[in-house]
């Protein structure tokens, strides 16, 4: 071990205690029986959980540590136990140098404050002295772009400037190492790009330590050389980020569903979608792809009657909402009955996480509609060849007569 | 201003801004032990948030009121008008001879005084959840932040009653000096009692529905708007004055009003319960610190 660490974690756990569904007291009765009969029991009704178990890893000075994971695995707790807001149970952590930990955006800020007063609120919070918030306060209103709006009450604020000043803020807190959670969920592109910017610069140009969590692989992969993978609590993967993300992704494949069965909508509507299917190239169901891969989309519909120059669309939104792409079927004449659209998809964009949603219109004009429909991810993780353009194209056919399908 | 540029200006600011500051602390994170000392030197370095939450809760309290800080005035005078008009009028007190408003108001600084710390401190932990379980600060700080705010609101109600005070043709006596020592000691025992219902309501809220209703029971049960020797003589007078607010309630007035008398006993005892609440709510809120952020 290089003497030049800031971190190092020894068998860190973290044991929750969580009252059990089966024998929890529901009323103070019950409880008192159950105080009675078991008077020397600590805990009544609690099993263990173990959050984390066997936590070790050492940080050297101006790394820059991605942590990643499914959800529940466990990233968040030891982020917190790093901030010092809650202890572990078991194990050791040193750290070497200030720590400024951002675990939320705008935490602490409050509505009725104008935006000056929760500059000072939210830096005291993030642990800057005032002096030190005078002397950055010049950067951050630059950095959040919000000079004209500075004595108007947050509550006022678009959610955008919201989140641009309480990024700012944090931005501008100097630790030597720097906690982040998952920030970049929030925030338009633009203004995701300049925290990533910030963030690099923070780590690459202060010298600080960073450790970053993150879903958005391509954030993580931009920033990070090293990352750690945790699953139910412990580390499986420490290394070099290329080689933990292609082996969070083989974990994601195997755990997402690829099928989605949607609920009844409006009963009086003339058509509606009854499920999705994704698979990969070769058919086999998936949920997250690489870049420059193919894949497909399978919408399955219903028709109450017959429906004249059906076209289905199949669409991917980003998790902001904002539309990414959109595939249409060929339109078709249809009588009623049970269909299926199939897409051929391939979109020539860096790594993103989406939703998907479907339409059919006939007629040009809309007759069913559903967003967020389920969610899948395109990595741009080791995918062999370079992107190719491919337009997809998609095509319906009866589900009852397959032979009928036509392009 | 870009980003780059903006970090060239900084790098002309003073203080360490070497690429590899030195290590300066090494803190050790590991699980706790059953008794933790008090870090005195965690707090301190926290101050300036300590102010700022005292701030913004000042700002707030008034932000989108038509009267604005006025109120901090209107409470108590209304306070003490109601008393008077209920206890000296109606119920015909003994006031010890004082104009009953005086005395009121007298009794009501003291009053709103250890409410409000009570309910400050006890709401504090709760009231930001959000801050607790996303911030790492001393978490006394919460509690201690409703104190001072509370205080601010005294002092200006003080000044008010200083003037009122004037105004009714008196002269401040030596028995002022007594005073502050009434006003520590109702600090402490408020502060006290505000850190142990604070600690105790993130588990269970009931504290907080509780809480106002039993200050409603202890305001009428605390020589406020009557004194101590209004209780009839004898076994009644005994269980009352087990109050540790009432020494200290009706001190705090004798001072201000210039003359009546405490008991040293009585002194004493008020100061022993408040130093033991203030010790006991500062041990517990310590010992369930560790599990704030996980339950709240």
């Amino acid at each position: 071990m290089s003497s030049d660490w800031v971190i190092s974690a020894r068998s860190v756990g973290k044991t929750y205690r969580i009252a059990a569904t089966r024998d929890r007291a529901t009323t103070l009765a019950e409880l008192l029986a159950q105080k009675l009969r078991k008077p020397f029991a600590r805990s009544l009704g609690q099993v263990a959980f173990e959050a984390l178990t066997d936590i070790t890893f050492d940080v050297q000075r101006g790394e820059v540590l991605g942590i990643i994971g499914r959800n529940g695995a466990g990233k968040s707790t030891l982020l917190k136990i790093l901030s010092q807001i809650t202890p572990p149970t078991r194990g050791e952590i040193d750290l070497h140098g200030r720590v400024g930990s951002l675990l939320e955006v705008g935490t602490g800020f409050h509505p009725e404050l104008t935006g000056r007063e929760n500059v000072y609120l939210n830096g005291a919070i993030l642990g800057m002295s005032r002096r030190e918030i005078d002397r950055e306060f010049d950067g951050i209103v630059a950095f959040a772009e919000i000079e004209e709006f500075l004595d108007v009450p947050v509550k006022r604020y678009s959610s955008g400037m919201y989140v641009r000043l309480a990024f700012a803020v944090a931005a501008h807190l100097r630790p030597e190492i720097l906690i982040v959670d998952e920030v970049l969920a929030v925030g338009d592109l633009a203004f995701q790009r300049k925290c990533l910017g910030k963030m690099d610069e923070v780590a690459h140009r202060s010298g600080a330590t960073v450790l970053f969590v993150s879903h958005q692989m391509a954030a993580v992969r931009s920033l990070c050389s090293r990352a750690l993978l945790l699953e139910r609590g412990r580390i499986i993967d420490d290394g070099a980020v290329e080689s933990v993300l292609s082996r969070y992704l083989a974990l994601n494949q195997s755990a997402r569903t690829a099928t989605t069965l949607l609920p009844e909508g409006d009963a009086n509507a003339p058509a509606r979608a009854t499920a999705v299917h994704l698979s990969d190239a070769s058919g086999r169901p998936a949920a997250s792809f690489r870049l420059g891969e193919p894949w497909r989309a399978r919408v399955e519909f219903e028709l109450l009657r017959p429906l004249p120059h059906v076209i289905a669309g199949f669409g991917l939104q980003n998790l902001d909402g904002s539309p990414l792409v959109t595939w249409w079927s060929a339109p078709r004449d249809l009588e009623s009955g049970r269909y299926a659209a199939e897409f051929e998809c391939d979109i020539p964009l860096a790594a993103t996480e989406a939703s998907y949603a479907i339409g059919l219109t006939s007629d040009e004009k809309s007759v069913y509609y559903a967003e967020r429909v389920g969610a899948l991810s395109i990595s741009e993780i080791a995918a062999g060849t370079q992107p190719h353009r491919a337009s997809g194209c998609g095509a319906i056919y009866t589900l009852e007569r397959p032979e009928i399908q036509t392009a | 201003m870009s980003v780059p540029d903006m970090y060239s200006a900084l790098e002309n600011a003073p203080a360490a801004r070497s690429p590899h500051p030195q290590p300066r602390a090494i803190v050790r994170i590991r699980p706790p032990r059953a008794w933790e000392s008090l870090d005195f030197s965690a707090l301190w370095r926290f101050r300036d948030l300590l102010l700022a939450l005292a701030v913004r809760d000042i700002k707030l309290r008034y932000r989108q009121t038509f009267l604005g800080v006025l109120w901090v005035v209107l409470q108590p005078l209304l306070g003490a008008g109601i008393f008077a008009f209920v206890f000296g009028r109606v119920a015909r007190l003994d006031s010890g001879g004082e104009p009953y408003v005086l005395f009121a108001y007298a009794g009501l600084l003291a009053w709103n005084l250890f409410n409000g710390v009570v309910l400050k401190a006890s709401g504090a932990l709760v009231a930001n959840a959000p801050l607790v379980s996303k911030v790492f600060f001393p978490r006394l700080l919460l509690p201690f932040s409703g104190v001072l705010s509370t205080l601010l609101d005294f002092v200006i109600a003080l000044a008010v009653g200083g003037i009122l005070f004037l105004a009714s043709g008196r002269t401040p006596g030596f028995s002022l000096l007594l005073a502050p020592f009434w006003l520590v000691l109702l600090l402490l025992l408020a502060t006290g009692i505000g850190l142990l219902c604070a600690a105790l309501a993130v588990s269970y809220r009931d504290v907080l529905h509780i809480l106002p209703v039993a200050l409603q029971f202890l305001l009428y049960g605390s020589p406020v708007g009557y004194t101590i020797a209004a209780i009839p003589p004898g076994l009644a007078r005994t269980l009352y004055k087990l109050n540790p607010l009432a020494p200290s309630i009706e001190g705090f007035r004798v001072a201000m009003l210039g003359h009546g008398f405490i008991g040293l006993r009585s002194g004493l005892y008020a100061s022993a319960a408040a130093v033991f609440v203030f010790i006991a709510g500062v041990v517990v809120f310590r010992r369930m610190e560790r599990q704030f952020a996980d339950v709240i």
